[in-house]
Protein backbone atom coordinates (compact mmCIF):
# COMPACT_ATOMS: atom_id res chain seq x y z
CA UNK A 1 0.00 0.00 0.00
CA UNK A 2 1.37 3.40 -0.98
CA UNK A 3 0.78 6.78 0.66
CA UNK A 4 -1.65 7.69 -2.13
CA UNK A 5 -3.80 4.61 -1.75
CA UNK A 6 -3.79 5.01 2.02
CA UNK A 7 -5.70 8.30 1.81
CA UNK A 8 -8.76 8.48 4.03
CA UNK A 9 -8.00 5.03 5.49
CA UNK A 10 -5.64 6.77 7.87
CA UNK A 11 -8.67 8.56 9.33
CA UNK A 12 -10.65 5.33 9.52
CA UNK A 13 -7.65 3.65 11.19
CA UNK A 14 -7.36 6.44 13.75
CA UNK A 15 -11.07 6.19 14.54
CA UNK A 16 -10.87 2.36 14.76
CA UNK A 17 -13.50 2.09 12.06
CA UNK A 18 -11.56 -0.22 9.69
CA UNK A 19 -12.02 -3.95 9.54
CA UNK A 20 -9.11 -6.13 10.66
CA UNK A 21 -7.66 -6.69 7.19
CA UNK A 22 -7.67 -3.01 6.21
CA UNK A 23 -6.27 -2.01 9.60
CA UNK A 24 -3.46 -4.54 9.11
CA UNK A 25 -2.60 -3.03 5.74
CA UNK A 26 -2.47 0.48 7.22
CA UNK A 27 -0.24 -0.71 10.06
CA UNK A 28 2.13 -2.40 7.62
CA UNK A 29 2.43 0.85 5.69
CA UNK A 30 2.89 2.96 8.81
CA UNK A 31 5.81 0.78 9.92
CA UNK A 32 7.75 1.80 6.83
CA UNK A 33 6.48 5.36 6.21
CA UNK A 34 7.57 8.22 8.44
CA UNK A 35 5.45 10.78 6.57
CA UNK A 36 2.18 8.92 7.11
CA UNK A 37 3.07 8.14 10.73
CA UNK A 38 3.60 11.84 11.33
CA UNK A 39 0.33 12.65 9.59
CA UNK A 40 -1.49 10.13 11.78
CA UNK A 41 -0.02 11.80 14.86
CA UNK A 42 -1.09 15.27 13.64
CA UNK A 43 -4.59 14.07 12.99
CA UNK A 44 -4.72 12.41 16.40
CA UNK A 45 -3.77 15.71 18.06
CA UNK A 46 -6.25 17.68 16.03
CA UNK A 47 -9.00 15.21 16.90
CA UNK A 48 -8.08 15.47 20.59
CA UNK A 49 -8.20 19.27 20.39
CA UNK A 50 -11.61 19.24 18.71
CA UNK A 51 -13.00 16.77 21.21
CA UNK A 52 -11.56 18.68 24.15
CA UNK A 53 -12.79 22.09 23.08
CA UNK A 54 -16.06 21.37 21.37
CA UNK A 55 -18.36 19.69 23.79
CA UNK A 56 -22.01 19.01 22.96
CA UNK A 57 -24.15 22.07 23.52
CA UNK A 58 -26.98 22.21 26.00
CA UNK A 59 -30.35 23.15 24.54
CA UNK A 60 -31.72 26.40 26.03
CA UNK A 61 -34.35 25.89 28.75
CA UNK A 62 -36.91 27.78 26.68
CA UNK A 63 -36.47 25.31 23.83
CA UNK A 64 -36.82 22.40 26.22
CA UNK A 65 -40.06 23.70 27.68
CA UNK A 66 -41.42 24.58 24.23
CA UNK A 67 -40.77 21.06 22.99
CA UNK A 68 -42.41 19.61 26.12
CA UNK A 69 -45.43 21.88 25.57
CA UNK A 70 -45.57 20.81 21.94
CA UNK A 71 -45.67 17.13 22.87
CA UNK A 72 -48.57 17.87 25.23
CA UNK A 73 -50.52 19.82 22.60
CA UNK A 74 -50.11 16.96 20.13
CA UNK A 75 -51.85 14.59 22.51
CA UNK A 76 -55.44 14.11 21.52
CA UNK A 77 -57.50 15.07 24.49
CA UNK A 78 -59.94 12.41 25.62
CA UNK A 79 -62.81 14.95 25.88
CA UNK A 80 -62.44 15.61 22.17
CA UNK A 81 -64.24 12.36 21.53
CA UNK A 82 -67.09 13.46 23.74
CA UNK A 83 -67.47 16.74 21.86
CA UNK A 84 -67.37 14.96 18.52
CA UNK A 85 -70.14 12.59 19.45
CA UNK A 86 -72.87 15.24 19.79
CA UNK A 87 -71.67 16.85 16.56
CA UNK A 88 -72.09 13.62 14.67
CA UNK A 89 -75.34 12.90 16.46
CA UNK A 90 -76.56 16.34 15.44
CA UNK A 91 -75.45 15.77 11.87
CA UNK A 92 -77.20 12.42 11.78
CA UNK A 93 -80.33 14.01 13.20
CA UNK A 94 -80.16 16.79 10.61
CA UNK A 95 -79.85 14.22 7.84
CA UNK A 96 -82.73 12.22 9.22
CA UNK A 97 -84.81 15.34 9.14
CA UNK A 98 -83.81 15.79 5.52
CA UNK A 99 -81.89 18.98 6.10
CA UNK A 100 -79.39 19.05 3.27
CA UNK A 101 -77.34 21.68 5.09
CA UNK A 102 -76.25 19.01 7.52
CA UNK A 103 -73.47 17.96 5.17
CA UNK A 104 -72.24 21.49 4.98
CA UNK A 105 -72.10 21.66 8.75
CA UNK A 106 -70.12 18.43 8.96
CA UNK A 107 -67.68 19.60 6.30
CA UNK A 108 -67.04 22.87 8.01
CA UNK A 109 -66.19 21.07 11.21
CA UNK A 110 -63.90 18.52 9.60
CA UNK A 111 -60.26 19.20 10.47
CA UNK A 112 -58.29 20.65 7.60
CA UNK A 113 -61.33 21.97 5.79
CA UNK A 114 -60.87 25.61 6.61
CA UNK A 115 -62.30 27.94 4.04
CA UNK A 116 -59.51 28.38 1.54
CA UNK A 117 -60.73 31.82 0.43
CA UNK A 118 -60.44 33.08 3.95
CA UNK A 119 -56.95 31.57 4.33
CA UNK A 120 -55.94 33.51 1.22
CA UNK A 121 -57.43 36.68 2.67
CA UNK A 122 -55.66 36.14 5.99
CA UNK A 123 -52.31 35.60 4.25
CA UNK A 124 -52.89 38.68 2.12
CA UNK A 125 -53.81 40.70 5.22
CA UNK A 126 -50.65 39.55 6.97
CA UNK A 127 -48.40 40.35 4.00
CA UNK A 128 -50.10 43.73 3.56
CA UNK A 129 -49.45 44.58 7.21
CA UNK A 130 -45.74 43.86 6.81
CA UNK A 131 -45.37 46.05 3.73
CA UNK A 132 -45.03 49.75 4.23
CA UNK A 133 -45.70 51.27 7.58
CA UNK A 134 -49.20 50.11 8.37
CA UNK A 135 -48.53 47.28 10.80
CA UNK A 136 -50.34 49.01 13.64
CA UNK A 137 -52.83 51.86 14.01
CA UNK A 138 -52.16 51.90 17.71
CA UNK A 139 -48.66 50.92 18.76
CA UNK A 140 -48.56 49.88 22.37
CA UNK A 141 -47.50 46.93 24.44
CA UNK A 142 -50.21 47.75 27.01
CA UNK A 143 -53.43 45.86 26.49
CA UNK A 144 -55.10 48.54 28.66
CA UNK A 145 -54.24 51.01 25.90
CA UNK A 146 -54.95 48.81 22.90
CA UNK A 147 -58.32 47.45 24.00
CA UNK A 148 -60.07 50.84 24.56
CA UNK A 149 -58.68 52.05 21.22
CA UNK A 150 -61.00 49.62 19.41
CA UNK A 151 -64.07 50.95 21.26
CA UNK A 152 -66.33 52.78 18.81
CA UNK A 153 -64.37 51.56 15.81
CA UNK A 154 -65.82 48.06 15.75
CA UNK A 155 -69.27 46.64 16.47
CA UNK A 156 -67.72 44.32 19.04
CA UNK A 157 -65.11 44.51 21.76
CA UNK A 158 -62.19 42.27 20.88
CA UNK A 159 -60.23 40.46 23.57
CA UNK A 160 -56.69 41.83 23.83
CA UNK A 161 -54.75 39.22 25.76
CA UNK A 162 -51.25 39.87 26.98
CA UNK A 163 -48.78 37.02 26.49
CA UNK A 164 -45.57 38.85 27.33
CA UNK A 165 -44.66 36.39 30.06
CA UNK A 166 -45.12 33.50 27.63
CA UNK A 167 -42.74 35.16 25.18
CA UNK A 168 -45.30 36.70 22.81
CA UNK A 169 -45.29 40.43 23.61
CA UNK A 170 -48.13 42.56 22.26
CA UNK A 171 -46.95 45.37 20.01
CA UNK A 172 -50.22 46.97 18.97
CA UNK A 173 -53.44 46.73 17.02
CA UNK A 174 -55.16 47.97 13.89
CA UNK A 175 -58.41 47.66 11.97
CA UNK A 176 -58.51 45.26 9.06
CA UNK A 177 -61.08 43.89 6.67
CA UNK A 178 -61.54 40.15 6.24
CA UNK A 179 -64.41 37.89 5.21
CA UNK A 180 -66.48 40.93 4.20
CA UNK A 181 -66.40 42.54 7.60
CA UNK A 182 -64.29 44.73 9.81
CA UNK A 183 -62.08 42.79 12.15
CA UNK A 184 -59.62 43.51 14.93
CA UNK A 185 -56.00 42.81 14.07
CA UNK A 186 -53.72 42.39 17.07
CA UNK A 187 -50.01 42.34 16.51
CA UNK A 188 -47.64 40.22 18.58
CA UNK A 189 -43.99 39.43 18.30
CA UNK A 190 -42.02 36.27 18.74
CA UNK A 191 -38.36 37.26 18.61
CA UNK A 192 -38.04 38.90 15.15
CA UNK A 193 -41.23 37.30 13.85
CA UNK A 194 -44.50 39.21 13.59
CA UNK A 195 -47.72 37.41 14.48
CA UNK A 196 -51.04 38.86 13.32
CA UNK A 197 -54.07 37.76 15.31
CA UNK A 198 -57.36 38.53 13.57
CA UNK A 199 -60.45 38.38 15.76
CA UNK A 200 -64.16 38.83 15.09
CA UNK A 201 -67.44 37.46 16.43
CA UNK A 202 -68.60 34.21 14.92
CA UNK A 203 -71.59 31.91 15.31
CA UNK A 204 -69.28 28.97 16.10
CA UNK A 205 -69.03 29.15 19.83
CA UNK A 206 -66.21 26.63 19.89
CA UNK A 207 -63.93 25.11 17.28
CA UNK A 208 -60.67 23.31 17.90
CA UNK A 209 -57.63 24.98 16.38
CA UNK A 210 -56.98 23.94 12.79
CA UNK A 211 -53.65 24.64 11.10
CA UNK A 212 -52.72 25.33 7.51
CA UNK A 213 -49.67 26.55 5.63
CA UNK A 214 -49.63 28.82 2.66
CA UNK A 215 -46.67 30.40 0.89
CA UNK A 216 -44.36 29.82 3.81
CA UNK A 217 -46.75 31.21 6.41
CA UNK A 218 -48.39 29.16 9.08
CA UNK A 219 -52.02 29.84 9.89
CA UNK A 220 -53.96 28.56 12.87
CA UNK A 221 -57.67 29.10 13.14
CA UNK A 222 -60.17 28.33 15.87
CA UNK A 223 -63.10 29.72 17.78
CA UNK A 224 -63.93 30.14 21.44
CA UNK A 225 -66.44 32.12 23.40
CA UNK A 226 -68.26 33.28 20.27
CA UNK A 227 -65.12 34.75 18.75
CA UNK A 228 -63.32 33.35 15.76
CA UNK A 229 -59.58 33.91 15.64
CA UNK A 230 -56.91 33.52 12.98
CA UNK A 231 -53.24 33.60 13.90
CA UNK A 232 -50.67 33.89 11.13
CA UNK A 233 -46.91 34.23 11.09
CA UNK A 234 -43.70 32.99 9.57
CA UNK A 235 -42.67 31.78 13.01
CA UNK A 236 -42.37 28.00 13.15
CA UNK A 237 -45.53 25.96 13.27
CA UNK A 238 -44.92 24.69 16.79
CA UNK A 239 -44.66 28.15 18.31
CA UNK A 240 -47.65 29.44 16.38
CA UNK A 241 -49.72 26.53 17.61
CA UNK A 242 -48.52 27.29 21.14
CA UNK A 243 -49.65 30.87 20.61
CA UNK A 244 -53.06 29.70 19.34
CA UNK A 245 -53.46 27.52 22.42
CA UNK A 246 -52.84 30.57 24.60
CA UNK A 247 -55.44 32.56 22.64
CA UNK A 248 -58.01 29.77 22.90
CA UNK A 249 -57.35 29.37 26.61
CA UNK A 250 -57.66 33.12 27.18
CA UNK A 251 -60.94 33.36 25.27
CA UNK A 252 -62.41 30.41 27.14
CA UNK A 253 -61.26 31.83 30.47
CA UNK A 254 -63.01 35.12 29.79
CA UNK A 255 -66.22 33.46 28.67
CA UNK A 256 -69.18 34.34 30.90
CA UNK A 257 -69.90 31.50 33.26
CA UNK A 258 -73.36 29.96 32.83
CA UNK B 1 -50.88 10.80 19.18
CA UNK B 2 -52.52 9.22 22.20
CA UNK B 3 -51.27 9.88 25.75
CA UNK B 4 -49.32 6.62 26.04
CA UNK B 5 -47.61 7.25 22.70
CA UNK B 6 -46.77 10.79 23.84
CA UNK B 7 -45.24 9.36 27.00
CA UNK B 8 -43.15 6.94 24.93
CA UNK B 9 -42.09 9.79 22.66
CA UNK B 10 -41.09 11.96 25.59
CA UNK B 11 -39.09 9.14 27.14
CA UNK B 12 -37.36 8.03 23.92
CA UNK B 13 -36.87 11.24 21.94
CA UNK B 14 -36.76 14.16 24.39
CA UNK B 15 -33.43 13.00 25.94
CA UNK B 16 -31.78 13.66 22.55
CA UNK B 17 -32.73 17.35 22.57
CA UNK B 18 -29.17 18.48 23.36
CA UNK B 19 -27.82 16.38 20.48
CA UNK B 20 -30.47 17.82 18.17
CA UNK B 21 -29.64 21.37 19.23
CA UNK B 22 -25.89 20.80 18.92
CA UNK B 23 -26.24 19.59 15.33
CA UNK B 24 -28.67 22.35 14.32
CA UNK B 25 -26.58 25.05 15.96
CA UNK B 26 -23.44 23.93 14.13
CA UNK B 27 -25.20 23.58 10.78
CA UNK B 28 -27.08 26.90 10.97
CA UNK B 29 -24.48 28.84 12.99
CA UNK B 30 -27.16 30.86 14.76
CA UNK B 31 -28.92 30.27 18.12
CA UNK B 32 -32.38 31.52 17.15
CA UNK B 33 -32.51 29.65 13.85
CA UNK B 34 -31.30 26.51 15.61
CA UNK B 35 -34.14 26.78 18.15
CA UNK B 36 -36.72 27.28 15.38
CA UNK B 37 -35.42 24.36 13.39
CA UNK B 38 -35.20 22.00 16.37
CA UNK B 39 -38.83 22.76 17.25
CA UNK B 40 -39.91 22.09 13.68
CA UNK B 41 -37.85 18.91 13.70
CA UNK B 42 -39.57 17.70 16.88
CA UNK B 43 -42.94 18.43 15.33
CA UNK B 44 -41.95 16.32 12.33
CA UNK B 45 -40.65 13.64 14.67
CA UNK B 46 -43.96 13.57 16.57
CA UNK B 47 -45.85 13.15 13.31
CA UNK B 48 -43.61 10.35 12.10
CA UNK B 49 -43.32 8.64 15.46
CA UNK B 50 -46.29 6.40 14.67
CA UNK B 51 -44.36 4.88 11.77
CA UNK B 52 -41.07 4.67 13.66
CA UNK B 53 -40.17 1.05 14.31
CA UNK B 54 -37.52 1.59 16.94
CA UNK B 55 -33.77 1.20 16.59
CA UNK B 56 -31.27 4.00 17.03
CA UNK B 57 -33.48 6.84 18.23
CA UNK B 58 -30.69 9.39 18.32
CA UNK B 59 -29.71 8.70 14.70
CA UNK B 60 -33.39 8.75 13.70
CA UNK B 61 -33.94 12.14 15.34
CA UNK B 62 -30.67 13.60 14.01
CA UNK B 63 -31.71 12.55 10.49
CA UNK B 64 -34.89 14.59 10.90
CA UNK B 65 -32.97 17.53 12.38
CA UNK B 66 -30.51 17.47 9.49
CA UNK B 67 -33.31 17.32 6.89
CA UNK B 68 -35.10 20.20 8.64
CA UNK B 69 -31.88 22.24 8.52
CA UNK B 70 -31.55 21.60 4.79
CA UNK B 71 -35.20 22.60 4.26
CA UNK B 72 -34.39 25.76 6.16
CA UNK B 73 -31.45 26.45 3.83
CA UNK B 74 -33.71 25.96 0.80
CA UNK B 75 -36.49 28.11 2.26
CA UNK B 76 -34.04 30.94 2.89
CA UNK B 77 -32.50 30.42 -0.54
CA UNK B 78 -29.16 29.77 1.03
CA UNK B 79 -26.70 27.54 -0.65
CA UNK B 80 -25.51 25.46 2.27
CA UNK B 81 -22.19 24.93 0.53
CA UNK B 82 -21.56 28.56 -0.24
CA UNK B 83 -19.54 29.22 2.89
CA UNK B 84 -15.90 28.45 2.50
CA UNK B 85 -13.21 28.95 5.06
CA UNK B 86 -11.63 32.34 4.69
CA UNK B 87 -8.01 32.21 5.73
CA UNK B 88 -7.62 35.96 5.92
CA UNK B 89 -10.20 36.17 8.70
CA UNK B 90 -8.34 33.62 10.77
CA UNK B 91 -4.79 34.66 10.03
CA UNK B 92 -4.40 36.29 13.43
CA UNK B 93 -4.81 33.00 15.22
CA UNK B 94 -1.78 31.61 13.45
CA UNK B 95 0.27 34.27 15.16
CA UNK B 96 -1.37 33.87 18.55
CA UNK B 97 1.67 33.41 20.75
CA UNK B 98 0.33 34.29 24.15
CA UNK B 99 2.52 33.19 27.02
CA UNK B 100 -0.50 32.57 29.22
CA UNK B 101 -1.75 29.04 28.85
CA UNK B 102 -5.32 30.14 29.62
CA UNK B 103 -5.24 32.76 26.89
CA UNK B 104 -3.87 30.20 24.52
CA UNK B 105 -6.64 27.77 25.30
CA UNK B 106 -9.21 30.50 24.76
CA UNK B 107 -7.61 31.49 21.47
CA UNK B 108 -7.46 27.89 20.36
CA UNK B 109 -11.10 27.34 21.17
CA UNK B 110 -12.03 30.44 19.22
CA UNK B 111 -9.80 29.46 16.32
CA UNK B 112 -11.33 25.98 16.29
CA UNK B 113 -14.87 27.37 16.41
CA UNK B 114 -14.16 29.68 13.51
CA UNK B 115 -12.34 27.08 11.47
CA UNK B 116 -15.21 24.64 11.93
CA UNK B 117 -17.79 27.30 11.09
CA UNK B 118 -15.82 27.96 7.93
CA UNK B 119 -16.00 24.36 6.76
CA UNK B 120 -18.44 23.62 3.94
CA UNK B 121 -21.54 22.10 5.49
CA UNK B 122 -21.00 18.59 4.10
CA UNK B 123 -17.65 18.43 5.91
CA UNK B 124 -18.91 20.25 8.98
CA UNK B 125 -21.78 17.86 9.57
CA UNK B 126 -19.66 14.70 9.55
CA UNK B 127 -17.06 16.33 11.80
CA UNK B 128 -19.67 17.46 14.33
CA UNK B 129 -21.48 14.13 14.25
CA UNK B 130 -18.22 12.25 14.80
CA UNK B 131 -15.98 14.37 17.00
CA UNK B 132 -18.57 16.31 19.01
CA UNK B 133 -21.48 13.88 19.11
CA UNK B 134 -19.48 10.65 18.97
CA UNK B 135 -21.51 8.81 16.32
CA UNK B 136 -20.02 5.80 14.54
CA UNK B 137 -19.34 5.97 10.80
CA UNK B 138 -22.34 3.69 10.28
CA UNK B 139 -24.64 6.02 12.23
CA UNK B 140 -23.32 9.07 10.36
CA UNK B 141 -23.94 7.26 7.05
CA UNK B 142 -27.55 6.72 8.18
CA UNK B 143 -28.08 10.33 9.27
CA UNK B 144 -26.48 11.94 6.23
CA UNK B 145 -27.63 9.30 3.74
CA UNK B 146 -24.22 8.53 2.24
CA UNK B 147 -22.06 5.37 2.12
CA UNK B 148 -19.68 4.67 5.01
CA UNK B 149 -16.70 5.15 2.68
CA UNK B 150 -17.89 8.66 1.89
CA UNK B 151 -18.24 9.41 5.61
CA UNK B 152 -14.60 8.42 6.04
CA UNK B 153 -13.31 10.49 3.12
CA UNK B 154 -15.32 13.57 4.11
CA UNK B 155 -14.15 13.31 7.71
CA UNK B 156 -10.58 12.93 6.50
CA UNK B 157 -10.86 16.03 4.33
CA UNK B 158 -12.58 17.98 7.11
CA UNK B 159 -9.73 17.25 9.51
CA UNK B 160 -7.14 18.10 6.86
CA UNK B 161 -8.78 21.46 6.29
CA UNK B 162 -8.77 22.14 10.03
CA UNK B 163 -5.11 21.21 10.24
CA UNK B 164 -4.31 23.69 7.50
CA UNK B 165 -6.38 26.38 9.17
CA UNK B 166 -5.02 25.97 12.67
CA UNK B 167 -1.62 26.70 14.13
CA UNK B 168 -0.16 23.27 14.77
CA UNK B 169 1.98 24.59 17.63
CA UNK B 170 -1.19 25.49 19.48
CA UNK B 171 -3.08 22.26 19.51
CA UNK B 172 0.03 20.18 19.94
CA UNK B 173 0.16 21.21 23.59
CA UNK B 174 -3.35 20.15 24.34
Amino acid sequence: MSCDTLGAKLTGYLDRELDERAAGEVEAHLRQCVTCSAQLERERRLRAAVQAHLTPLRAPERLRSNVRAMIRTQVKRPQRRQTWLPTWAATAAALLLGVAGGWQLALQHAPGAIGSDLVTEVVAGHVRSLQGTHLTDIASSEHHTVKPWFAGKLDFSPPVPDFTTQGFPLTGGRLDYLGERQVAALVYRRRQHVINLFVWPSPDSNALPVAASRRGYHVVHGAADGMTYWAISDVNEAELSQFAQLVAADLSRNAPQP
Amino acid sequence: MDPSEAARFEEAVLPHLDAAYTLARHLLRNDHDAEDVVQDAYLRAIRHFGGYRGGNTRAWLLTIVRNTCYSWFRRHHLDARATEFDETVHRDFRRAEDPEEEMLRGALREALDQAIEGLPVEFREVLILRDVQGLSYGEIAEVVGIPVGTVMSRLSRARQRLQRALPVEDYRRN
